[in-house]
């Protein structure tokens, strides 16, 4: 099987061997690679933790008089309290720092923002590596408190809890510390990248919108991470040495800390949906085979979000004693952030409008992300009101809205990019007939989770119980609730199953890919499947990246080519 | 920091011997290597913008804590060393420039000197933290002054007198402006020993001729990090040492 620029002796994956050739290599792809293999170790990891938490609330610890003798599928408490603290807190801090914030920026930006470019590598490979390595460490620090520690403060590690717990705090905050510094270092490379290493003709409104995406995203991981260092920092010191910063006692102030996390933190919660919506305009327009409508407005609405994103985060303080003036502003510009993010929705949709659409497995993630993503948006909206915040803040509800965004948004997402790219990571073709079973379970089991988590919010289950026997006996239906939500995320479990079982199939007996499987016109499709170690033998042509008029199915290659 | 520095150079030619491979000129080598520092020093601004704010929120509760606590600095030893610092950024500057003009000499002189400034600087600070510690003027949860240290403030000069807080009442929380204190001059000083490593690898390869009017990218990048450590500085003197 051939491609347009064959090069099937001697691609990245072929050029050097050996574990060495990989650990110290500067090839971006390599990289990449090795970034997606850490980042869904540590999706497993975290999924891992959610299943036992889920598997925890299944049912209330003591039932009501009248179910003493029910039978359950589970015991109703199948592990300790100080167990399902660990599992939560490091549900949330690995899931959040491990896999989300990293994981289409490092891993996928990382694999074609230099072949989008029609670039050899980043600016600096290097550095590129070093925060792959940073990653690592980080990931260690993690992994010590999963394995001998005990950690309860929740991934916000709020004061004054966290620096008078006796559990492991400083070895995860170094852990999280240290993958700041990798994010930093990944968005430095990105933004010098983009700038510096453009192709002659690609002017910055002729970049596909991934790229877009990445751009904002890095301007906020070099903009805030740094704040969430010095944060995080001050809060081992204050442990070690006794600081008083964040300790009312000595004259500190412990929700100056929660300005400090949330300056960070919710700009953060932007770098985990930005790149997931400059994937979502590249699969909605290729596989609706038709230019993308309003490029310029998805281009800065990327901006808009990512410098609007800085001027929210008291939204997260509404209980916590701020001043009225302050949270009634904070109110106003959290409702602003959604005029870009709608911004983005309806231009997805017209662009699909009148399109020549193709089902393949990743547009079935692009329509599932809208779906999920336009519910987690409007019921964010509840919570950026002062009034209804007051009754559902730190209630499942919020869990439901933040899951909304960040899986049904970004872990959508992040699948879709995978099988976009798994042909030119791999060069082999996955069975889009699996592919799409997993699709369909994945969407039924979010939902079936996350729903009953909305209506038990609003009837006030608090996020982090151990046990809501006592809220069960006033209202049963939270028993109900927790009872779907929990069956619901088995199913979820059995679809992300099945991703790996096909996906590494493919690599065994696969058919090989063709160079451009999807009829994509940005650049990383007109290498092969897999590319060659120095991306293109001669600097390619760079044109419209959504221009598909010239690109034609050839049923000879089962794929796409230029005309 | 910056990462452009020569191995898989693949050709033999003396300029190319520093182009990476996968930059087409030494003009895009370089613009990168700026762009790329000064998004890193932006980084660094924000990384003491937290204690900068944590400062700022202090000081605006408790102003009476900060007047108070900073006639235990000593102003002298503060002064000299915003001097010393100023001179080797100075010096740096002046490196940067020599290694543009070819002066291949000149430059790892200048270096050096610039590297002395930098122990100069590490010297006096520790003569102040070890005094500090001597009279028990710690962090907030060890703050405990030793008699000594209070008899002390009260015989300072006339240029006290205009302060509205009086030395012999110590107000509530005191420790407070030791922790600030140590925070900032802590994290300064660990830029400093940063900035002084950095200085040390490009005077090593300086002095081994690498770098020449078409390739002189470290030096320059290493002389921005230097100046932002000094320029942080000077917003710590006064912030610290000369509260009115």
């Amino acid at each position: 099987m051939t491609s347009e620029i064959a090069l099937p002796t001697d691609n990245y994956l072929t050029h050097t061997r050996g574990l060495w050739s990989w650990l110290f290599t500067l090839d971006h792809k390599r990289i990449g690679v090795m970034y997606l293999i850490t980042i869904t170790t540590a999706f497993l990891l975290g999924g891992i933790m959610a299943m036992l938490v889920r598997t925890e609330l299944m049912y209330p610890n003591h039932p009501p008089a009248a179910q003493a003798k029910t039978m359950t599928l589970v015991p109703r408490e199948v592990m300790s309290k100080d167990a399902y603290n660990k599992s939560f807190t490091l549900h949330g801090a690995v899931m959040i720092f491990l896999f989300i914030l990293p994981g289409i920026p490092a891993a996928f930006g990382n694999f074609v923002l230099p072949i989008m470019l029609g670039a050899k590598d980043v600016a600096f490979p290097r550095l590129n590596l070093a925060s792959l390595w940073l990653l690592w460490i980080g990931l260690v620090f993690f992994l010590i408190v999963l394995v001998f520690g005990q950690l309860d403060t929740g991934w916000t590690f709020y004061t004054p809890y966290s620096t008078s717990t006796e559990t492991a705090v400083i070895p995860a905050v170094a852990g999280a510390f240290i993958l700041g510094f990798s994010s930093i270092f990944t968005g430095l490379n990105f933004i010098v990248t983009i700038h510096t290493m453009r192709p002659p003709g690609m002017t910055w409104f002729k970049m596909p919108l991934f790229l877009w995406g990445l751009y904002g995203t890095a301007l906020i991981q070099v903009l805030a991470t740094p704040v969430l260092g010095i944060t995080l920092a001050l809060l081992a010191v204050e442990r070690i040495f006794g600081l008083g910063i964040f300790d009312p006692k000595l004259g500190g102030d412990p929700v100056l800390f929660q300005h400090f996390f949330w300056f960070y933190s919710h700009p953060a919660v932007y770098i985990m949906i930005l790149p997931a919506m400059g994937i979502i305009s590249e699969l909605i327009t290729v596989f609706s085979h038709k230019h993308i409508f309003g490029y310029k407005f998805i281009a800065f609405s990327s901006i808009a979000i990512a410098l609007l994103g800085f001027l929210v985060w008291g939204h997260h303080m509404f209980t916590s004693g701020q001043s009225i003036l302050a949270s009634m502003i904070f109110s106003v510009l959290t409702f602003s952030v959604s005029i870009p993010s709608a911004i983005k929705v309806f231009n997805w949709i017209t662009s699909m409008y009148k399109g020549s659409i193709s089902l393949a497995t990743p547009m079935c993630y692009a329509l599932m992300f809208i779906f999920l993503f336009g519910i987690g948006g409007l019921t964010g909206l509840f919570l950026g009101a002062l009034a209804t915040d007051m009754h559902l803040h730190n209630t499942y509800f919020l869990v439901a809205h933040f899951h909304y965004v960040m899986f049904g948004g970004t872990a959508v997402a992040f699948l879709g990019a995978l099988h976009y790219w798994w042909p030119k990571m791999t060069g082999r073709m996955y069975s889009d007939f699996w592919g799409r079973v997993a699709v369909m379970l994945i969407f039924i089991g979010f939902n079936l989770t996350f729903i009953p988590q909305f209506l038990m919010g609003t009837h006030g289950m608090t996020r982090r119980y151990f046990d809501y026997s006592f809220l069960a006996d006033a209202h049963p239906e939270i028993a109900t609730y927790n009872l779907i939500s929990s069956l619901g995320s088995l199913v979820l479990a059995v679809g992300l199953f099945i991703i790996p079982v096909y996906l590494i199939k493919s690599l065994i007996s696969g058919r090989k890919a063709p160079a451009n499987p999807w009829g994509g016109a940005t650049l990383e499709w007109q290498c092969s499947s897999p590319p060659p170690f120095d991306n293109f033998p001669e600097q390619p042509v760079v044109g419209d990246p959504y221009d598909f008029s010239r690109i034609e199915y050839d049923e000879k290659i089962d794929g796409y080519v230029r005309v | 920091m910056s990462n452009l520095s020569p191995p898989e150079a693949h050709e033999n030619s003396e300029h190319s011997a520093f182009l990476a491979h996968h930059f087409e000129s030494h003009k895009q080598q370089f613009a990168a290597g700026k762009l790329g520092m000064w998004i890193f020093l932006l980084t660094e601004i924000l990384l003491f913008g937290g204690v900068f704010c944590a400062y700022a929120v202090y000081r605006s509760n408790h102003p009476e804590i900060f007047e108070w606590a900073h006639r235990f600095l000593d102003k002298f030893l503060g002064a000299i060393n915003t001097t010393v610092l100023i001179a080797s950024s100075f010096t740096m500057a002046w490196a940067v420039r020599a290694a543009q003009k070819n002066q291949t000499r000149l430059c790892t002189v200048l270096l050096a000197v610039t590297l002395l400034g930098g122990c100069g600087f590490l010297g006096i600070k520790f003569v102040e933290y070890k005094s500090k510690w001597e009279e028990g003027l710690m962090v907030a949860h060890y703050f405990k002054p030793t008699p000594e240290a209070l008899e002390h403030i009260k015989h300072l000069e006339a240029d006290t007198a205009h302060l509205k807080s009086k030395p012999e009442e110590i107000p509530r929380n005191a420790g407070i402006f030791f922790s600030i204190y140590f925070c900032m001059t802590g994290l300064h000083g660990l830029h400093v020993i940063a900035g002084m490593s950095a200085i040390g690898w490009v005077l090593v390869r300086s002095a081994k001729g690498q770098f020449s009017s078409a390739y002189f990218g470290p030096v320059d990048y290493v002389g921005l990090y230097w100046h932002l450590v000094d320029l942080i500085w000077i917003y710590l003197f006064p912030l610290l040492y000369l509260i009115h």
